[in-house]
């Protein structure tokens, strides 16, 4: 019994204050308040992940009547030698990149300039924040009529600017724009996260480092690198992290934006899983590919934390 | 403070940041305004060359929105009564007669009962564990903790093909029940991770007293803690609220009609051709407004809590 | 506190509110699901008769086309029961008669005397039968619908075109003979200015997320030699068939058509845009399922004598057209078996289907088609029957979406994204198909 956590949590209560307790014991009350999420969790996450790693080495199909058979390893097999899953495999990867490296610069910028406490600069942040509150299939989908050639919003202001026609370019329909078109959304949509948490950061520095700096006659530029930089960069970090997960994840707005198309160049690993397990119901070869997502994402965010954690250590 | 702080940024320096700053504001707004703009806009100057920016307004959108039409065919015409209402008008002038509702205010209806309903759930469950993880000791609660977010790491379609066939045994696919369940286990992490933070922040000596005065454990933590994690159990409500209004993935897998929320919804508004924007924009309008007005209006609340799980860890 | 409190009965309340709701479906009621269409809304219309004789209250539940399949099969797949009656797309039938998903229907066709002989032969085999060419059927055809082309009539006929025209391609400006004059009809029109408007050449179908391409490239491929398989066997062999050298000038003739008559931005592109397009007076030709017809004769600005219709013209290797189009199916998950029957039985009727046709509606049934009158009835109708002696289907298997998707995959990243050559192309849903055949051990 001693090995349950739970009965553990309720004797680790002074014993004193225990006896004074009346109504229900410790013990139950913990029971009692963690069991429904336990319950809940293990019902949701844990029991269907047991299934999917179970179901990824059959050819189950989850449209047909007949039984399943175990194949080994053969959905593996066939998953990481399949040449369209590395292709969305590179197309999610370029889309992590580049959506971070803009969320980042943008987010980073923005913070720092807020950060100088201009006069309102509470409600201005508020407007910059409301896109990434919003619901991405939504949003998304009408972001599909602003990149409409001609009648599109942001094709005319791209007109209005640079002078291009405004009908000779479609930002969805073209092979070359299509993957900047998910880039910009995303972009526009995810940057106050980061600019929020690179704020918090940017606030934790205290005024007596830049004091102190200030009598050392550190330069501007110098103080920015030695000091603001480093001292938010954990923050960044984590901000990266979360984007980095979310958008390994995307799947609403992109499928509203360019529904994986022209072709095949947006079409990230959750549209391709999406299109196996509920298109062509290969239940079996899907949940292979999903276990393999989950290593994926899991693999790479341990390693992150890892140098997240040392970055912190400094 | 002195006339000259090294700290203070410079009048000049606030003015270019402020400038810059409301330049990005100005444009990160415009693609909202627009859909504002659109769902007043009659269809024809919708999809104009160049964008209109001054129109006519026009409540087509709307009408468009929640009805459903026909198209008045040429030996209609002498049949027809006079129009009854605005709306009867508005459709009438388009060509179409109103033949009853749309579904729009049902998938919105879905929307708020799933939404309140996971939410509230996600509160109940999310703040007693919390309360049990913050004041009970428990060896491996940190990776118990980990564990609990790390399964918001899992892509919405990896998780949907287990849940699919769970829900199918269970009769639980395109139901309201079976999708609040959802949202409140997809939810319960964040919450348990936010009201872990903000329970530990109440000083345990409160608790104590109200112990030793003789409340039992539950009513200690009904009328002492609770009270006090009030405003962060309120922040955590509205990101899980947030959080299932929006959700789009498991809901376009997993409900079909009566249990469709409106973010599968809303992109499916069509009219006689391709989409009808002035509806689609309508739908989209009533549809982010409530979480646009709760984010300026609780601006104070909100942004301390959308940094507060990720800065604290 | 109080604020939140209250927030939580609410919530309480509602959701209870909710479920009670949609629990009390009553057996006196009947659900029809189909696409989101104007077809549908005829259906509305005429269904009213039904609720009049029965007392059954109908009610509707209409998908877009885009979501349409992604949506029912998934009811379909989850057990749902939400649809009582469904109008499924003709490529289900497969899956959904084996996975026990569609009621079969010969003892009721017997019982009361409906005949499949009174359907159009081509819709039968498309719309109700599984297997294919076997006496077993598991839908009514209830609306018959091919594609075919729509064009500007009024632009056809100005005689300082008929004039250019002729002089640069050396015959008349008028219905295409073959596709290949098509393409020169629609290059001739893309980027002109007509009536200070610039116009383009033809809006044909791209749409990469659901079927859209594949159901406009077929049209192209079937008529330059494009085979399913070998006819003898068509699981066993595929090569020399789908990537045939004919299917490959199909391919390139397809993309050349996109590349050089179509609106620019008109990637992604499918019934609902093709209308809009044309409606617009943006193109001079407009492939699309005749469901549109109607509409389109009585547009304001393109209806009337402005517009004319044909069938798919023919290419070198024969004409054909690809079949759309839906039987109305009983889904098995059905509370009320009866009324649907009953529905059936009633919309079978040869006064309904006749009204079904007059409403907006596309009856299968021979007798309505074939009635005297019937090909000038309507300006369009005599195009409808052309098309209709011509059609081809796509897959109809179990496994059809394992079939479509590389399809659409692979045509969208050559004709669209302009990816490798379309020999590569064919030869790469080669290897999909055979793969997808494999799978289900038909090979």
């Amino acid at each position: 019994m001693s090995g349950n956590p739970i009965d553990r949590i309720a004797t680790a209560t002074p014993a004193v204050m225990a006896k004074r307790v009346r109504g229900l014991s410790d013990r139950a009350i913990a029971w009692l308040f963690v069991g429904p999420s336990i319950v809940l969790l293990l019902a949701v996450n844990i029991f269907p992940l047991i299934w999917t790693i179970n179901l990824s080495f059959t050819n189950f199909r989850a449209n047909r009547l007949r039984d399943a058979e175990y194949i080994g390893l053969r959905n593996y097999e066939r998953i990481l030698t399949d040449t369209d899953t590395w292709q969305s495999m590179q197309a999610t990867a370029n889309f992590l990149f580049w959506t971070i490296f803009f969320q980042v610069l943008i987010g980073f910028a923005l913070a720092y300039l807020i950060n100088k406490k201009f006069k309102g600069n509470d409600l201005w942040t508020t407007i910059i924040v409301l896109p990434m509150m919003l619901s991405p299939a939504v949003v998304g989908n009408f972001w599909t009529f602003l990149y409409q050639p001609q009648i599109g919003l942001f094709n005319y202001v791209v007109e209005f600017f640079t002078g291009i026609d405004s009908s000779s370019f479609s930002m969805i329909g073209d092979v070359s724009l299509a993957p900047w078109s998910i880039v910009i959304v995303d972009t526009w949509m995810w940057t106050p996260f980061v600019m929020l948490i690179c704020l918090a950061g940017l606030r934790s520095i205290p005024d007596s480092i830049y004091e102190a700096a200030e009598c050392d006659r550190a330069s501007k530029w110098r103080q920015f690198w030695t000091l603001t930089v480093p001292m938010v960069l954990p923050f960044l970090m984590l901000a990266v992290l979360f984007r980095g997960i979310e958008n390994f994840k995307m799947f609403d707005l992109v499928v509203q934006l360019t529904g994986g198309g022209p072709g095949s160049i947006t079409t990230l690993t959750s549209i391709d899983l999406k299109r196996e397990a509920f298109e062509k119901w290969r239940t079996g070869y899907a949940s292979a590919y999903a276990v393999i997502l989950f290593v994926t994402v899991f693999g790479l965010a341990s390693i992150y934390v890892k140098a997240l954690n040392k970055v912190k250590e400094r | 403070m002195s006339g000259f702080s090294v700290t203070q940024p410079s009048n000049r320096q606030k003015w270019i940041a402020g400038l810059l700053v409301i330049t990005y504001a100005v444009v990160t707004l415009m693609p909202l305004l627009w859909i504002i703009a659109t769902g007043f806009k009659s269809p024809e100057d919708a999809i104009s060359y160049p964008p209109k920016i001054v129109f006519e307004p026009s409540l087509e959108g709307y009408v468009n929105l929640f009805s459903s039409r026909t198209r008045i065919t040429p030996g209609m015409e002498e049949t027809l009564q006079p129009p009854e209402t605005w709306y009867d008008q508005v459709a009438r002038d388009a060509g179409t007669i109103i033949v009853g509702p749309s579904r729009y205010g049902q998938r919105f209806l879905n929307s708020v009962i799933i939404g309140f309903g996971s939410t509230f759930l996600a509160i109940v469950f999310g703040t007693t564990a919390a309360y049990a993880f913050s004041r009970f000791k428990i060896p491996i609660k940190d990776d118990l903790l980990f564990f609990i977010l790390s399964t918001r790491m899992m892509p919405p379609i990896a998780v949907a093909i287990p849940i699919f066939l769970m829900f199918r045994q269970l009769g639980l696919n395109d139901t309201q029940l079976g999708m609040i369940l959802l949202y409140t286990a997809v939810n319960l992490s964040l919450s348990v991770w936010l009201l872990k933070g903000f329970i530990d922040e109440i000083p345990f000596e409160y608790e104590e007293a109200a112990l030793i005065d003789g409340y039992t454990r539950f009513q200690a933590f009904y009328k002492v803690v609770l009270p006090q994690a009030a405003t962060g159990i309120a922040s955590t409500a509205i990101f899980c609220l947030i959080f299932a209004w929006n959700e789009y993935a498991f809901a376009v897998l997993l409900t079909s009609g009566t249990a469709q929320t409106a973010p599968p919804f809303i992109p499916t508004i069509i009219g006689v051709g391709g989409q009808d924007w002035p509806a689609v924009a309508a739908g989209a309008t009533l549809f982010l407004m409530p979480v646009m007005l709760f984010t300026i209006l609780l601006r104070k609340h909100l942004l301390r809590g959308i940094t507060f799980g990720a800065v604290r860890k | 506190m109080k604020a939140s409190k209250l927030l939580m009965a609410t919530a309480l309340t509602a959701a209870t509110f909710g479920m009670a709701g949609s629990a009390s479906a009553a057996t006196d009621s009947l659900t029809l699901c189909w696409a989101a269409w104007d077809p549908a809304n005829a259906l509305v219309e005429l269904s009213k008769d039904f609720e009049a004789e029965s007392g059954t209250e109908m009610s509707f539940e209409f998908v877009p086309w885009p979501n349409f399949a992604d949506r029912m099969l998934n009811e379909l797949n989850s057990n749902g029961t939400l649809c009582d009656l469904l109008i499924g797309d003709s490529q289900w039938i497969g899956g959904a008669a084996e996975n026990g998903n569609y009621v079969k229907l010969n003892d009721f066709f017997d019982a009361e005397g409906i005949s499949m002989d009174d359907f159009i032969p081509a819709t039968v085999t498309g719309y109700a039968e599984w297997p294919k060419g076997s006496p077993n059927y598991w839908a009514l055809p209830a609306y018959a619908d091919v594609v075919g082309w729509t064009y500007r009539k009024d632009w056809f006929e100005r005689p300082e075109l008929m004039a250019e025209f002729k002089g640069k391609y050396g015959y008349d400006l008028g219905v295409p003979e073959s596709l290949e004059q098509l393409k020169d009809i629609a290059e001739f029109f893309q980027g002109r200015e007509i009536d200070g408007k610039t116009v383009y050449g033809a809006a044909i179908y791209t749409e990469r997320g659901s079927e859209g391409i594949t159901m406009g490239v077929t049209n192209a491929l079937y008529n330059y030699g494009f085979e399913y398989g070998n006819p003898e066997n068509p699981y066993a062999e595929l090569d020399g068939y789908v990537n045939s050298a004919g299917a490959v000038a199909g391919l390139e003739y397809y993309k050349d058509l996109y590349d050089n008559g179509t609106p620019p931005g008109s990637s992604n592109w499918y019934m609902g845009e093709n209308i809009d397009a044309y409606k617009s007076g943006q193109v001079a030709l407009q492939m699309n399922f005749a469901f549109i017809w109607p509409g389109v004769n009585a547009d304001p600005n393109v209806g009337g004598d402005r517009t004319g219709y044909f069938a798919n013209p023919p290419g070198p290797a024969g004409q054909f057209a690809q079949l759309g189009g839906q039987g109305i199916s009983i889904v098995a998950n059905t509370d009320n078996m009866e009324g649907a029957l009953a529905y059936i039985k009633w919309f079978a009727q040869g006064d309904v289907q006749a009204k079904w046709t007059e409403m907006g509606g596309a009856s299968a049934m021979r007798s309505v088609v074939e009635a005297p009158g019937f090909a000038d009835a309507q300006p369009y109708n005599q195009a409808f029957l052309d098309s209709m002696a011509i059609v081809k289907d796509f897959w109809a298997e179990p496994s059809y979406a394992s079939l479509l998707l590389p399809m659409q995959s692979r045509i969208h990243n050559y004709v669209i994204a302009g990816q490798g050559t379309a020999q590569e192309a064919l030869d790469g849903l080669v290897e999909d198909w055979v793969e997808g055949f494999e799978d289900e051990g038909l090979r």
